[in-house]
This record gives structure tokens, C-alpha cells and sequence, in this order.
């Protein structure tokens, strides 16, 4: 199987944030690779080791994301490209992403593409369903398990909560919700070995594309911090007139009740 | 300038989501004075669900039932949509952030070649420009973001958009449209029900979540009375769902769901950054946990230190005992 694995570099999950001149501070700041995306590169591990075939795992970004390309390829990912737009674009959005992505995938015939189900820092959650719409491939979103048999692939996903039972076919794409599997850890030969494979960079002029074909369909204004929380009350006393305290409290003061 | 908003509406078991009237309230906003159109797909009789469009503030509502849309798949949607699309040629689209909103609007867009903004909690209208506000960095940060070209695409979030107040001395012709839908490449083969009472977490007013503090997937039973009590729902932090507790679905934080209910009562969760970026944005916070050093207490309003196990059952029976007075 030709498997593919979108892969974004996100902020880490411990890191607070801080603006600083209109936009996220970055410095210092510690990256991963999407939570998501891992269960994403996992289960392409997985299917590959069931069915023959390579990973592929492909990033947009800048040079740094080399790192998290590494970490893939050490987790057991055979290939990686960076699509690296460092000196080619200053701003970009969904539509631009899946613009790159879509030139990308032309003529590679992939079977299928493993996304995450969303990003954790701009969250839209679009990239997946959007380039699984360019290519006119089939898309299944949040799968929590996947048993793909010939060309017949079986899935379940979580809507909201529920599980739904899908039969679908290849060519696919899909989007990894929590569940689906638990990612491995490199090991260390894996990690010597990860080393080696071939990380492929390219520019978007190597794509056939241009700044106007990209160009963002959205753009950010303002980035700003949710309003600080005044500390709250900690109920004293009793535990039998906390309850009743908190009870009141929710009625008369917060009118939540 | 006046626009034509397509607001897609969504059904659960027969009768439409609280976010469907809160995206009337948004395109209509959006539209500035122009005209609020509702569309419905589904199969069977719609118009009962499309006259509450109406009294919520949708001048008028496309109809699509077609066998093919008994139940949500990603191809049969989009087609159906689109095909309403091209006969309204909207300015604006208007729909909820929810599992079939994150599933289609993607994909309508990709085709449309346009813009979307995703996962809005707040919609103004400045300078001429209407201004998304939409939580990033799982709500540890907001941006305000606008559509540069073209069509004004976007999704709500549940909960955070007040809905117009229903009014059913309103009227609006209730109109069907036909469509072709061919090659469904998704077959739904079940759904297994696990949300227990149909109130997603994400819609939910009331949550009441536990943490590994709970202990057990017993240890739960409590929580779900109080919730039962307060008309609410069960969600949970990951150590609760790691340790088996729960299922996964029910798990809240950066990688589970966000959600922004009116009360949020956090019991046995110590408050870890990842768990904080799914609630830190609910109106009201109650924690209740032993440790009085728990970080949950930097976000909560109300704090009890205590036993979950002693505090829990009696602050069911309290509210209880308030409902029965009033
Ligand atoms: C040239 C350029 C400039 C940009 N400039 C800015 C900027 O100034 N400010 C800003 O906030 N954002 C910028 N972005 C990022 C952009 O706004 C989005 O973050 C990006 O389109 C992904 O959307 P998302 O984060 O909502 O991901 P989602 O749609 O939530 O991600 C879902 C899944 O899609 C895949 N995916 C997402 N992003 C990538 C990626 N980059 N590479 C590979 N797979 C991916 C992953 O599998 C991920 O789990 C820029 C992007 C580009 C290409
Ligand atoms: C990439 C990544 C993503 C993550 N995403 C999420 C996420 O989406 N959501 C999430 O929740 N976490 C997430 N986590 C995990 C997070 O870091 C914490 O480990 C988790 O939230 C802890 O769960 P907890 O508060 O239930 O457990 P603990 O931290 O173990 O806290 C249990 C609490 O219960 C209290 N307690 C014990 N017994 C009682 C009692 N009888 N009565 C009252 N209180 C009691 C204790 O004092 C303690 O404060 C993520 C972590 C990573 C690395």
C-alpha cells in the first residue's frame, strides 16, 4: 500500500501561551508533533506491517519541522518530505495548506492519506475533509479503528460520542480521532536508523505553484489572551453547609440554577 | 451591504439542534439586513422543523428529503447542499460546529474554492468587515479572523451564540427542492448509541466530570446522579479515561472535546493544563477535591475541599431538595 501521513509540528500541550506583538510568542517554546498526527503515523505503521507497502509522512513548514519529520521516521515512517515555504510565502490559511498539499499529491497515487482529526494550535479542523475534496477521494472523519481488507476498508468513528460502523473503499482519506491506537515511542535503533531515510525537501516552486495560487481566502486580525479569572471562593466549614453555601451561591450569585 | 445566508440546519432524533437557531442568530447578523435562508435535508417530512427555522428568524426555508439523506454521509450531504447553493448563489453560510458541520463544511468549501472560518464563538460586524472570533491553542488564546475574499463561510460553536427568541407569529415560505445523489462512497453499516442521553457534552448547560480521583468506573455513579439532578451530562479528564473509568469518548480537554457549558463541576480532576484547555471557558466552574492545592482550583469560582464520595451525593440531594421547594 502507497500509505501518506499529514503531519503538522505543533506547539506542545504543557506550553502556556503568551502574545507578544499581535502574535503567539514562540520562543523558547517546546514543539510535538500534533497528538493527533501521532495516532495518524501509528496506524499507517501499523498498515503498512499488515499489508506491504511505504509511509510517506509529509509536512508544509519551515526547517525546523525537520525534527518532528525525524521523530516519525524513527517511529517507523519510511519516508518524509518538507514542503518548505520559509522563503516563498508569508501568510497562508486552510486553503492555502490544502492548495500545496492537493499539487502535492498529484500523479503519487496514494491509497491511502492518514491525517490528524484536528491541529491543536489553529484547530479547524478543515485540512483533511478539504484535501480529501481536491483529490475526489473518499473521506472518513475521526476513525477510532480501521481493517482494511483488498480495496474494502471497515471503519468506526466517533460522532459525538456514538460509534458509527462504515464500509468504505480505497483510494481514502482519513482523520484520527483518540482511540485509534496508542502511539509508540522511537526506539533507540530507531531513532540510528531514522537517520538515514530519505527526507525529501521541496519549494513550492518544485510544485508548479505560485504565490497567487495559494494566496489565503482568510486572515487574522488580532490574536489576543481569554481575560484573566479573579480567584475563586473556596467554601469553608461543614461539609453539609459548604453544599448548602454552594447550592445558594449557584442560585442567587452565579443564577446558573 | 445586505447578503443572502444559507444557514444548514441539523436534526437529532426528530428535532433540531439548539445550534441551528443560534446560527440563524449569526447569519443574520451576518447578513446585515439582507435575507436568512434555512435548508434542511433529511428524508421524509420536514416541515415542521423548517416553520421552528422560521420562528427563530429564517425569512425562508429550502427543504431537501431524499432517501439518500435518511442518515448523515459526508458525499450525499455535500451534494445536496451544493446543489441548493448553486441555486441561491448565497454570500454567506452559516452552520453548527458540530460533528456533521466539521464533516461538510470542509468539504463544501474545498469545492467552493472559498474561505471558512471554523469553530466561531462570537460574530460582530466592524467597519463593514464581519469579524469572527474563534478560540486557538484550545481556548488559551482567541483571534479574530475575517474572510478576505469571496463567500463568508463559517461554523459555531454550540453554546456560545445566543439564538434570537422564538417567535411563531413570524411566517416564511417553506419550499422543496429535489436533487440527484449519486455515488455514496461511505456506507453506514450501524451506530452504536454510547452517548446515554442524546445531550452531546458539547451542547450540554450542565456538566458534571470526574477524574481519576473518581476511582472506579463505579465511582461514577454518583456523579451521574447530580447530573441527572441538574439536567445535565457526564464528561470526564483523560486520567479517567486512560485508567478505563470511562470511555473516550466522554473526555474533555486539548484532545478531547472543549466545551463551554453554563456550569461545570469538576470532581477529582487536578486541573492539568491540557484538561483546563477544554473547560476553562465554562460560565461557571465548581471543583471539588481533596487536595486544597489542586491547580483546578486556580480556574474554579466555587471551591469545596473535600471527599468527592461525602460531597457529591450530598450536594445531589441539596439540589434536589431545592428543586422540590421551588
Ligand atoms: C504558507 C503558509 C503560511 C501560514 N501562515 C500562518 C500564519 O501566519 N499564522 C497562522 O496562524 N497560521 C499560518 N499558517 C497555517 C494555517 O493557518 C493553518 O494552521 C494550516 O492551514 C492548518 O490548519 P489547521 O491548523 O486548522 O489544521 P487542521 O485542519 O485542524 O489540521 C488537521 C490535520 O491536517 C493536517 N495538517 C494540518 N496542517 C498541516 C501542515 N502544515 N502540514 C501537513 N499536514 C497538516 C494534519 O494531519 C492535521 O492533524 C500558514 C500556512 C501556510 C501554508
Ligand atoms: C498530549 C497530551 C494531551 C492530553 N490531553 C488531555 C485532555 O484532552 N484532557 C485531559 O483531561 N487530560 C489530558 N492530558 C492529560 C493531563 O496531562 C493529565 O494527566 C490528566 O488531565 C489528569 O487527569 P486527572 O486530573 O483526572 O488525574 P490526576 O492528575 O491524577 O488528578 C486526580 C485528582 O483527584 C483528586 N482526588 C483523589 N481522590 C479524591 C477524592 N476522593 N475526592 C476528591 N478529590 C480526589 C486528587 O487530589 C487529584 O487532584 C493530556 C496529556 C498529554 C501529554
Amino acid at each position: 500500500m502507497n500509505i501518506y501521513v499529514l503531519l503538522k509540528r505543533t506547539f506542545d500541550t504543557e506550553e502556556k501561551i503568551a502574545v507578544n506583538g499581535g502574535a503567539i510568542a514562540d520562543d523558547g517554546a517546546e514543539y510535538i508533533i500534533n497528538p493527533y498526527d501521532e495516532y495518524a503515523v501509528e496506524e499507517a505503521i501499523n498498515l503498512r506491517d499488515a499489508h506491504g507497502g511505504e509511509v510517506t509522512v509529509v509536512t508544509i513548514g519551515e526547517e525546523d519541522a525537520e525534527k518532528q519529520l525525524r521523530t516519525a521516521l524513527a517511529m517507523g515512517a519510511d519516508k518524509a518530505v518538507l514542503i518548505n515555504t520559509e522563503d516563498d510565502l508569508e501568510e497562508g490559511d486552510q486553503f492555502t495548506t490544502v492548495k500545496i498539499l492537493e499539487a502535492f499529491f498529484e500523479g503519487k497515487e496514494a491509497d491511502i492519506i492518514l491525517a490528524g482529526n484536528v491541529a491543536i494550535d489553529e484547530a479547524s479542523g478543515q485540512v483533511g475533509p478539504r484535501l480529501a475534496e481536491r483529490l475526489d477521494i473518499a473521506c472518513v472523519t475521526t476513525i477510532t479503528k480501521i481493517e482494511v481488507d483488498g480495496t474494502t476498508v471497515n471503519i468506526e468513528r466517533d460522532v459525538e460520542g456514538d460509534v458509527e460502523k462504515v464500509e468504505t473503499s480505497l483510494p481514502l482519506l482519513v482523520t484520527c480521532q483518540q482511540g485509534l491506537n496508542e502511539p509508540r515511542y522511537p526506539s533507540l535503533p530507531g531513532i540510528m536508523k531514522a537517520k538515514k531515510k530519505p527526507l525529501e525537501e521541496l519549494e513550492i516552486d518544485d510544485l508548479d505553484l505560485e504565490e497567487d495560487d495559494v494566496e489565503a481566502k482568510t486572515t487574522t486580525m488580532e490574536i489576543f489572551l481569554p481575560p484573566a479569572k479573579e480567584a475563586g471562593k473556596v467554601l469553608e466549614g461543614e461539609v453539609d453547609d459548604q453544599v448548602k453555601e454552594l447550592v445558594s451561591l449557584l442560585k442567587t450569585e452565579a443564577k446558573v440554577l | 451591504m445586505s447578503k443572502k445566508v444559507l444557514v444548514i440546519g441539523e436534526s437529532r432524533e426528530g428535532s433540531l439542534r439548539n445550534v441551528t437557531f443560534e446560527a440563524i442568530a449569526a447569519a443574520n447578523l451576518v447578513s446585515d439586513g439582507g435575507e436568512v435562508v434555512g435548508v434542511l435535508c433529511g428524508d421524509g417530512d420536514l416541515k415542521g422543523m423548517a416553520q421552528e427555522m422560521v420562528y427563530y428568524g429564517a425569512a425562508r426555508v429550502i427543504t431537501v428529503s431524499n432517501p439518500e439523506l435518511k442518515t448523515y454521509t459526508s458525499d450525499g450531504y455535500a451534494q445536496a447542499v451544493q446543489q441548493v447553493i448553486d441555486d441561491e448563489s448565497p454570500e454567506g453560510i452559516i452552520m453548527g460546529h458540530t460533528a456533521i458541520g466539521k464533516d461538510l463544511t470542509p468539504k463544501l468549501a474545498s469545492r467552493l474554492e472559498s474561505g471558512l472560518i471554523s469553530d466561531a464563538t462570537e460574530v460582530v460586524v466592524e467597519g463593514g468587515d464581519i469579524v469572527f472570533t474563534r478560540p486557538i491553542y484550545s481556548g488559551k488564546a482567541f483571534e479574530k479572523k475575517k474572510i478576505t475574499d469571496g463567500l463568508i463561510f463559517a461554523t459555531i460553536r454550540p453554546n456560545n451564540i445566543p439564538s434570537l427568541n422564538r417567535d411563531d407569529s413570524l411566517t416564511g415560505a417553506v419550499s422543496e427542492k429535489e436533487v440527484q445523489i449519486s455515488n455514496i462512497r461511505t456506507i453506514i453499516k450501524e451506530v452504536l448509541k454510547k452517548s446515554s442521553d442524546g445531550v452531546d457534552l458539547s451542547e450540554a448547560k450542565v456538566i458534571v466530570a470526574g477524574g481519576r480521583g473518581v476511582k472506579s468506573a463505579e465511582g461514577f455513579e454518583p456523579l451521574e446522579k447530580l447530573a441527572e439532578a441538574l439536567g445535565g451530562t457526564v464528561g470526564a479528564s483523560r486520567g479517567a479515561c486512560d485508567a478505563g473509568y470511562c470511555d473516550y469518548s466522554l473526555q474533555i480537554g486539548q484532545t478531547g472535546k472543549v466545551v463551554t457549558p453554563d456550569l461545570y463541576i469538576a470532581c477529582g480532576i487536578s486541573g492539568a493544563i491540557q484538561h483546563l484547555a477544554g473547560m476553562s471557558n465554562s460560565k461557571v466552574i465548581v471543583a471539588v477535591n481533596k487536595d486544597p492545592e489542586a491547580n483546578i482550583f486556580n480556574v474554579a469560582d466555587y471551591g469545596i475541599v473535600g471527599d468527592l464520595f461525602d460531597v457529591i451525593p450530598k450536594l445531589t440531594e441539596e439540589i434536589k431538595q431545592m428543586k422540590v421547594n421551588a
